[in-house]
This record gives C-alpha cells, sequence and structure tokens, in this order.
C-alpha cells in the first residue's frame, strides 16, 4: 500500500446553482420567506419547482470524476483555467467541503493554505495572531512556542510585535501571515495561489521557503497561475479542465500542452450556451479570441505585430452605456495593463440591444516576449454596475524570430522585462577628444 | 533554486513513517451521527485559542472594558426594581427585590448574551469556514463558553449584594456550578441550532432578540415562579432556563428547592443540546457551500 500520500477515486462535486431571474442580486442564501414563497409557487404550479421564488436551478459538476494517485514526497501543480474546479478540488482535499461522489485518502497529517492571513483578527497584536493562527491551520501550541522566534525572523516584523495587526501594512501583514504558514511540518502541504503576494523579493523568500519544504520530502499539492513556478517547484502537474483531468504528467510537458491549447486552442473561447455564459441583466459575454494582423484566431505573434484583443457580447437591454474592458497579464501574474473602451462613437451613447464585438488593438513591438492573459470584462456606466469579468478568458503566446529588427535588435539571449517596446535611440558624438 | 538560504531539516522533523502516520478518509456524508470525539479531542487547542480570542476582543476599543459586564445587569436590576418591584409590587419570596431579581439576571444575562453571539458565531466566521478546514462545533463551543468570563466579573456584584444583604449561603451553594453547567448546556444547545440555521437562513439574526426578550417573560427573573400554582410550577420547568434561574435562587438565597421543576429542566436542556449537536454535524459540511 502506502508509498501513497493522496489518492484520489472518482472525486465529484456538484454544486446547485440557483439563478435569479427577476432581481438584479443573486440571491447570496436563501431567507425562510424564499422557501416558503417557493413552496408555495410549487403547490400552485402542481409542484413544478421547490425553492426559491423566481429561481431556476442547474447542476454545475465542479468537479468529476478526479482520479490521481500522488506519492510521497512527490512536488504536484495543479493548473487549469478559472472555473476548471482547481479550488474546489483543494476545498475537497482540505476537508472544507465534502464530496458528492468519489472518495479520497490522505495519509498523513495535512495542512492547508488556501488564503494567506485566514482567521487573523485585526484587534490582536502580531505576537497573538500567530498564536491564534498556528492554531488554526493545526499547529499545537508548544509547536509555535518552539518556532516563534523563526517565524518572527522570517516576517521581519520584530519591531511590530505588540501592535495591533490592523495598524500594519499590507505587506507586513502578508508576510507574518505566509511566515506563520510556511512554518507548519505537515507531511502533505496544499496551497493555492499564495505567492501572489508581497513585494518581489519577498516572494522570492516565499518560493525558496516552499522549495525546502519540498526538498524536506514532504507532499506538496500547489495550485499557480504561474507556470514559472509550477515548472520551477514541481516535478509534476496536473492539468484540470471543466472538473476534469485532462493531462496528468512531467510539468513542462503539461505546461506547454496547456499554453498551446492541447485540446482546445488558448486563443478562442465561445461560449455557445447563454445559461453558461458570463454575464449580468444589460450584457453577456458570448466569446472572446486573440487576433493576429490578418484577423484571423491565432496564439502565436509575432512581437513586431500588432495583437487584436477582441470580445463578442450580447446587449440584452436599451438604454445603457457600456464599458467593456481588458486585462493583460503575464504568466508571472503581473498584471500589465487595463484597457478600456474609448471609441469616441459609443463612449457616452446607450448601445441598442443585440450581438456586438469590440476590438482593441496592441500595436507591435510593445509587448514582451512570452506568454500573455487576457480578463475580458464589462461594466455599465452611470450607473456602474458589473456585468461579468472573465479571468483568463483567452492566453496567447509573444515570439521573437530574431530576425535582427525587432526590439532586441542583435542581442540574442534572456532580456527580462514586462514589456518590450520599441524605443528611438539617438546618438551623436559629442566630442572627439578623450 | 537558490541554495543559500536552504536548510537541512532536523532528523526528528523529518515525515514520520508510514505506520505512524494518521489517515484520512474523505468521502460523501452519509448517516445521520458521526460526530468524531477523537477528532474534537485532536482540536482541542482550537477551542482554547478560540475562547481566548472571544475575550482578548471582547471589550477591544471601548472605554469602560470589562466595567460593561457589570453596568448591563447592574442596571438592568435598578430598572426592574423600579418598576416591578417598587411600582408593580411583585413578591420576591421575601427577599430583599434587588438582590432576588439579581440573583435571576445573573444566569439569564449570560444565556441571553451567549444565545445572541453563539447564533450570529458561524456567520461571523465566515472567512475561517470558507477556507479552513476544523470541526465547526468549536466556533458556537467557544463562543458560549466565553460569555462565562462576563458571567464571573458580574458575580463579584452578587458578593457584594450578599454582602450587604447580610445573606449567608447554605451548603446547597455547592450546587451552583452545576446550575450553571444546565445554563451552558441550555445556551450551548439553543446556540447550536441557531448558528447552524443562520448559515443557510439569515432570518435567525433578525429572530434572535426576540426569541431572547420573549424569553425574558417565560422566565421567572423578575417574579418567582410561585405565582404559579401547581402542576403548572412543574410544567414551568420545560423552559429550562426556569430550572436554570430557580437552581441559582435556591442555591444561593436558599429559597424552597424547585427539585421536580429542575429535574424537568436538565431532560429538556440535554434533549435541546444532543439534538443539537446531531442537527449541526448533519450540516456542517454544507456550510462552506452555503455560507
Amino acid at each position: 500500500m502506502s508509498n501513497y500520500s493522496i489518492r484520489a477515486e472518482g472525486l465529484s462535486k456538484d454544486y446547485l446553482i440557483h439563478h435569479a431571474q427577476t432581481q438584479l442580486n443573486n440571491a447570496q442564501y436563501r431567507t425562510l420567506r424564499d422557501q416558503i414563497a417557493g413552496v408555495a409557487s410549487g403547490i400552485l404550479r402542481g409542484f413544478g419547482t421547490l425553492g426559491g421564488s423566481g429561481m431556476t436551478h442547474s447542476t454545475l459538476h465542479a468537479i468529476n470524476d478526479v482520479s490521481f494517485d500522488i506519492t510521497h514526497g512527490e512536488v504536484v501543480g495543479i493548473i487549469g483555467r478559472n472555473g476548471a474546479g482547481k479550488s474546489t478540488l483543494l476545498k475537497v482535499l482540505s476537508r472544507i467541503t465534502a464530496p458528492t461522489r468519489g472518495r479520497a485518502t490522505i495519509y498523513g497529517r495535512m495542512a492547508s493554505l488556501l488564503e494567506v492571513g485566514t482567521g487573523f483578527h485585526p484587534e490582536l497584536s502580531g505576537r497573538e495572531n500567530v498564536y491564534l493562527n498556528g492554531a488554526i491551520l493545526g499547529m499545537h501550541k508548544h509547536e509555535i512556542d518552539r518556532k516563534f522566534d523563526e517565524i518572527v525572523a522570517f516576517a521581519e516584523v520584530e519591531k511590530f510585535l505588540d501592535t495591533p495587526v490592523k495598524f500594519y501594512s499590507s505587506g507586513m501583514y502578508v508576510r507574518l501571515a505566509f511566515a506563520v504558514a510556511a512554518h507548519l511540518e505537515p507531511d502533505i502541504l496544499i496551497i493555492d495561489e499564495v505567492l501572489a503576494v508581497g513585494d518581489a523579493r519577498f516572494q522570492r523568500k516565499c518560493l525558496n521557503k516552499m522549495q525546502d519544504v519540498g526538498a524536506q520530502g514532504r507532499t506538496v499539492l500547489f495550485v499557480s497561475h504561474s507556470m514559472s513556478a509550477i515548472m520551477r517547484m514541481c516535478q509534476r502537474t496536473i492539468l484540470l479542465d471543466s472538473g476534469k483531468v485532462l493531462a496528468d504528467g512531467p510539468s513542462d510537458q503539461v505546461v506547454s500542452d496547456y499554453l498551446s491549447g492541447g485540446s482546445s486552442s488558448t486563443a478562442e473561447r465561445i461560449w455557445d450556451d447563454p445559461a453558461q455564459s458570463p454575464g449580468a441583466e444589460v450584457a453577456r459575454l458570448r466569446a472572446a479570441r486573440i487576433c493576429g494582423p490578418d484577423g484571423n484566431v491565432s496564439e502565436s505573434i509575432d512581437i513586431r505585430q500588432p495583437v487584436s484583443l477582441e470580445m463578442e457580447y450580447d446587449v440584452l437591454r436599451d438604454g445603457f452605456v457600456l464599458m467593456p474592458n481588458m486585462h493583460l497579464y503575464n504568466d508571472q501574474g503581473t498584471h500589465l495593463f487595463t484597457t478600456i473602451d474609448v471609441d469616441p462613437e459609443w463612449r457616452h451613447r446607450q448601445r441598442p440591444a443585440g450581438r456586438w464585438v469590440s476590438r482593441a488593438q496592441i500595436p507591435g513591438n510593445l509587448l514582451a516576449e512570452g506568454t500573455h492573459f487576457v480578463n475580458v470584462s464589462m461594466i455599465t456606466n452611470d450607473p456602474v454596475i458589473p456585468q461579468f469579468h472573465e479571468r483568463e478568458a483567452v492566453a496567447f503566446q509573444v515570439y521573437d524570430t530574431m530576425d535582427g529588427d525587432s526590439a532586441r535588435g542583435d542581442y540574442g539571449s534572456q532580456m527580462g522585462g514586462v514589456v518590450r517596446p520599441m524605443l528611438k535611440w539617438e546618438n551623436r558624438r559629442i566630442s572627439t577628444k578623450l | 533554486m537558490s541554495l543559500a538560504d536552504t536548510r537541512q531539516a532536523p532528523e526528528s522533523l523529518a515525515p514520520k513513517a508510514d505506520d505512524e502516520r494518521p489517515t484520512i478518509i474523505i468521502q460523501p456524508v452519509r448517516g445521520w451521527f458521526q460526530l468524531s470525539l477523537k477528532n474534537l479531542w485532536a482540536y482541542r487547542e482550537l477551542l482554547y485559542f478560540f475562547i481566548w480570542r472571544d475575550v482578548k476582543v471582547r471589550y477591544k476599543q471601548t472605554i469602560l472594558g470589562a466595567a460593561w459586564a457589570i453596568i448591563q445587569p447592574v442596571m438592568a436590576m435598578v430598572v426592574f426594581t423600579i418598576f416591578f418591584g417598587g411600582l408593580a409590587k411583585i413578591s420576591s419570596e421575601g427577599l430583599p427585590y434587588p438582590i432576588f431579581n439579581y440573583t435571576g439576571l445573573l444566569p439569564w444575562q449570560y444565556f441571553s448574551l451567549a444565545l445572541t453571539s453563539t447564533s450570529n458565531s458561524l456567520v461571523a466566521s465566515a472567512g475561517l469556514v470558507r477556507k479552513v478546514y476544523f470541526p465547526r462545533i468549536m466556533v458556537p463551543l467557544a463562543t458560549t463558553i466565553a460569555g462565562l468570563v462576563d458571567f464571573a466579573v458580574a458575580f463579584v456584584v452578587l458578593i457584594g449584594l450578599m454582602v450587604f444583604y447580610q445573606i449567608v449561603p447554605t451548603l446547597s451553594i455547592l450546587l451552583l456550578p452545576l446550575f450553571l453547567l444546565l445554563a451552558v448546556v441550555t445556551a450551548g444547545g439553543v446556540g447550536l441550532w441557531l448558528s447552524a440555521l443562520n448559515v443557510q437562513y439569515r432570518d435567525v439574526r433578525h429572530a434572535a432578540p426576540f426569541l431572547v426578550q420573549f424569553w425574558l417573560f417565560a422566565t421567572p427573573v423578575v417574579y418567582p415562579s410561585s405565582l404559579l400554582p401547581e402542576p403548572w410550577r412543574t410544567i414551568f420547568g420545560l423552559n429550562p432556563m426556569v430550572g436554570v434561574v430557580e437552581g441559582f435562587r435556591w442555591a444561593l438565597l436558599g429559597t424552597n428547592p424547585p427539585t421536580a421543576m429542575i429535574a424537568l429542566s436538565t431532560i429538556i436542556a440535554l434533549i435541546v443540546f444532543f439534538s443539537g449537536v446531531v442537527y449541526f454535524q448533519r450540516v456542517e459540511s454544507k456550510f462552506a457551500d452555503v455560507i
């Protein structure tokens, strides 16, 4: 049996989704009134529906028949788009929520870190929060006592130990929170994207600390959007898509599959079913795509060429001024920029209902080489009501053919940087004397 | 990878051999009772830390601090003494009305505060429930127990009143901890029900203050239960707080021992508590999904 750390056998988790049809705000929780009204209207309609009034239900298979074995000491990455089921899988494995079907067996002491600083109380001091947070994460008091100095030194907050954390800067807060978590010593550590915190120097420190954990022969399950962190930390990666395991293998292979599209292209995404597409009262997202200079969908873009980001959406109601916007991220999770529709023709005008397309063009010689992710988003203006915000709706790669006419000139190796604009350089000799 | 700050783990910290490692099985929730006492015991320190947190933050950023634990019952006693003792001339079984009333108010205040804060405790910890695993029952239990600190502070006033009115307690004072336990079990039981219901139905938050108000008048705090003729007096014990309040008066002030009433109250309190535990652990696996 068990050289295993985690065995998942057919794990599935279904959610019942309530769609409010009449109200602007989706009801997050039910009130008895809703229940009673729902039951009453159900009786009137001959038990047509049970549940909230004006609600319809659909089942979402957040994870669906997920199976894998992780052996002791493996560091495994989990990747996938937003909504692929990564967080649900971690929640099930962390025992936060129970699966609907299937089972998982965990061999060893497990700690999960789905959020940095869970359970910190703003009124308590740094010292007190270390104990409280440690206990919440499953540490015993004597363990915290033993590691206290190490935690404080790692977080670099020695001077403010007796200050309530509500007075901490966000950086200090996050450092202290990560420090507690980093000093857990479980056999199995489950981590969700907690590296997206703190400044670059502290991020590096965190990553090194996590590599230490892996090097000590512990099992680590690591969810991230940062492909570089996944490649650096994990030998093996599991790719989830629509709640299912799409690929499971060596990290470099799975990551490149994922980025290049594997079974489905990353450069275009279409929502055929209006019920499943992101949206609200006024607008609903129907497609997002990346187009090359020829106007065709393309996931590889020459660094010298412009690239078009396109979103297609239904405007469901007349009378709203819309502000389509997009957010560009690189594979490190760095937010490069946000762009908002400023098309003078529609900027202040209410858009009639219908199918619309909005396109933004990024000029050539601006982005750096590498993978870029695009969030597409829509809000109405005045009043400002978010309509949808789809993270990582599409992704594309920027490559340099190294023909010598890009911003890298004749330089052939690693350049770094989050953008690579072509700048105008000037040279002149200002003196003949030395 | 930077090897510079990679430290080697001491031998003792290395993962233990397979046979020593605990095994957790995760599967759909079935059956009506599967509370694991072993699991609760493993998390006992967390219960302690939750209580400690609740006590620590209760009077943060207040000027009067823990004095609130005294002000509330004392002000209530003053008001009740003026209206019920003074104006309405309600019987106080031959005792001075202020101490008669305060002895009842003491467990009542504990109960009402514990009830309202416990019913809201899980929702107030929504962030935790969504992000970390621990036995959820720790949250309402800790809140119920943390209320005892206020009780202890307010108890000091009672000692002062007993000295002032020169009331010497009899041996029955030894039973006081049992009646206090009865109050904790009642508050915990009702709190478990309401906190779990509140996760799904936020109506509870609005209903709880009413419930407490009505419950006060259904409990002999401002009047003695001897106002009722038998057998109604014993049946009155169906409200567990009746047993608690009359028990307190018996233990501290030496009123007639209401044995049958207390027995009935104890049975009801235990039923409420254990049904609360059963209901709570039946629905707790869904908390993270609906909170």
